[in-house]
């Protein structure tokens, strides 16, 4: 048994149809207007997802010949044509952990002085420096590092670590300046302005009261940050610190000039070492045969992929510590001027 | 006749040369609930804030006159604010417990700061919170976070955290604004039974709550007192007329 067609619906159907003709009619402009802008946000999308599909196409000879024991595998020869990734993962982590252990606590510092401390005059054009060291380009970091922190490091500081302290397996061996010691260095000036704008941002969202309601306790203005801003906002923080680690991952020219490019495994922080990062820099345009420049790609697709985790996660961090004081902020849509929805 | 627990003498206070507070006189007993009724912007919040010394805190704040804290100027030079301020404690108009610290670790925040020794900090954060009225309601979740309890709760926290200290003057800066009606009942009941211990002075824009809970208001206009009297008074036969005009809702 077929079902006749219901009228009122073809009549609504037909109004509905109707409608939209009018709307289309009367702010055709604006519709075009939508249509373009949505375009360039949807061809951002794909770009993105293009980009992830091709770096794995042209990494997949590499992991289809070495499996997961390219992760493991410590040597990289093109001579032999075996690569496996693990000392430069070792050496991206080495260095981004150094990096994090220096950097932290100045950004952290930085923004509680900036924020809480320092009056207006001062804060505003310190908060710029900081900001401008963001703006800094890599290679200029490169060559200072190359020319001036390698340097000093070697003759102040680490013929002091090697002489007093080289019981530690850490500090022990030739020094040369250029090393794991002097990438981590350079990443953490790097990523100080990362981490201590989004500390920054995180403290903000601290209410005032919080902070009044700590000093009405009778606490020192000491007291007050540590438990009003700093515990209040370890959420953030830690966010901004994920968020740092991400921008060292993938730093690679001032990086790669400075870490003295070995493909090794060694415990000693004067030593040279290969990033994820810098081994690309280095090897992709020698890469004459393809496994190696697969083995390459495929570098590159982990990094890609282990960068966009460290992200997703440090901002999830930080939306959940702003949703934390400011929890309803639902019908955001409708305060949106909407085109392509019902109302205009 | 009760003793005066806050004398304050000829109090000004001013944000970046603009006047708030004009020469302020007036005697808070102690033991006693007061009232400051007034309408916006008339200088109620920056009355509190200069009873613990929270006002100079703001950039451009300044202060003039004396108040007598038990006797003692607090704005004397030697004395430390942050000494002040453990003889005051102090609630907020939105409940804030202190994000990422437990329902205990909010009262005994400020306890620990003072040193108070662990054997005893279990018996008078528990003291805090049975003299806030909210005890029964935490005593097996005291791990959970502060902020994970109701709005109401959430005030009861705040004053037990105030409490705490162990202060002879607990502020109030609109303390149930933020609160449905129920909550408020129950925080104005704990109100008049904070009395027994503490003085509460307690700013509010709702002029019922002023007069069902204090023994005392006062009524600030454009940063002058107007008039301070037992409140039983003051809303049945104010002798001012613009504070007849203002309870009866003529303006404000």
């Amino acid at each position: 048994m077929t079902k006749k067609p219901n009228p009122v619906f073809i009549f609504s159907f037909l109004s509905f149809l109707k409608r939209k003709q009018e709307k289309r009619d009367i702010h055709i402009q604006d519709r075009l207007f939508y249509f373009f802008l949505k375009g360039l946000s949807w061809s951002l999308i794909f770009l993105f997802f293009y980009m992830l599909f091709v770096i794995f196409q042209m990494s997949w000879p590499a992991f289809s010949h070495f499996g997961m024991k390219f992760f493991v595998n410590i040597e990289w020869n093109s001579w032999t044509k075996n690569f496996g990734a693990l000392s430069l993962i070792y050496g991206t982590a080495v260095t981004s952990f150094l990096a994090l252990l220096l950097a932290v606590p100045v950004s952290v510092g930085v923004a509680l002085f900036l924020n809480e401390l320092s009056p207006g005059w001062l804060a505003r054009p310190l908060g710029f420096v900081v900001e401008m060291l963001a703006a800094v380009p890599s290679i200029v970091y490169g060559l200072w590092g190359l020319f001036v922190l390698a340097p000093v490091l070697r003759d102040y500081v680490q013929s002091f670590l090697s002489k007093y302290l080289s019981f530690l397996p850490i500090f022990q061996g030739n020094y040369y300046g250029v090393g794991m010691m002097c990438g981590g260095v350079i990443l953490a000036i790097m990523i100080i302005p990362t981490i201590s704008s989004i500390c920054r941002e995180v403290f903000r969202t601290i209410p005032e009261a919080n902070r009044e309601a700590v000093l009405g306790l009778g606490t020192t203005r000491w007291e007050m940050l540590k438990i009003a801003v700093l515990k209040g906002s370890s959420t953030g923080i830690i966010g901004a610190v994920i968020m740092g680690l991400g921008r060292a991952l993938g730093e690679t020219m001032a990086v790669t000039m400075v870490i003295g490019n070995a493909t090794s495994i060694k415990a000693s922080l004067f030593e040279p070492a290969q990033t994820m990062a810098s081994i690309l820099a280095n090897q992709y345009a020698e890469a004459d045969n393809e496994l190696h420049l697969a083995s390459l790609t495929a570098v590159g697709f982990s990094l890609f992929c282990l960068s966009l985790i460290i992200n997703i996660l440090a901002l999830l961090l930080v939306w959940r510590m702003e949703k934390k004081f400011y929890p309803r902020r639902k019908n955001r849509k409708n305060n949106v001027f909407s085109i392509g929805k019902v109302k205009v | 006749m009760s003793d005066v627990l806050v004398k304050i003498r000829n109090l000004s206070a001013s944000f970046s040369s603009v006047t708030v507070l004009k020469n302020i006189n007036l005697e808070i007993p102690s033991r006693k609930v007061v009232a400051f009724i007034g309408p916006s912007g008339c200088g109620k919040s920056t009355f509190l804030r200069c009873l613990n010394r929270m006002h100079e805190e703001v950039p451009g704040a300044d202060i003039q006159g004396q108040i007598f804290l038990e006797g003692q100027n607090i704005y004397e030079k030697h004395i430390d604010p942050v000494l002040v301020r453990r003889k005051v404690g102090m609630v907020f108009q939105k409940p804030n417990p202190f994000p990422g610290l437990s329902i205990f670790d909010n009262v005994a925040v400020g306890l620990k700061l003072m040193g108070v020794k662990k054997r005893v900090l279990y018996e008078r954060v528990e003291d805090s919170l049975k003299q806030a009225a909210l005890w029964g309601e935490v005593k097996n979740i005291l791990k959970r976070q502060g902020t994970s309890l109701s709005g109401g709760q959430q005030q009861r926290l705040c004053i037990a955290r105030a409490l705490a200290i162990n202060p002879s003057v607990v502020l109030m800066d609109e303390p149930t604004s933020a609160l449905d009606p129920i909550s408020t009942a129950r925080i104005e009941n704990l109100i008049r039974r904070l009395k027994e211990k503490v003085t509460v002075i307690i700013v509010t824009h709702n002029m019922q709550q002023a007069s069902r809970i204090s023994d005392k208001t006062a009524f600030l206009l454009s940063g002058e007192l107007v008039e301070y009297e037992k409140t039983s008074k003051i809303f049945t036969n104010p002798s001012e007329v613009r504070t007849e005009s203002y309870i009866t809702g003529r303006f404000g």
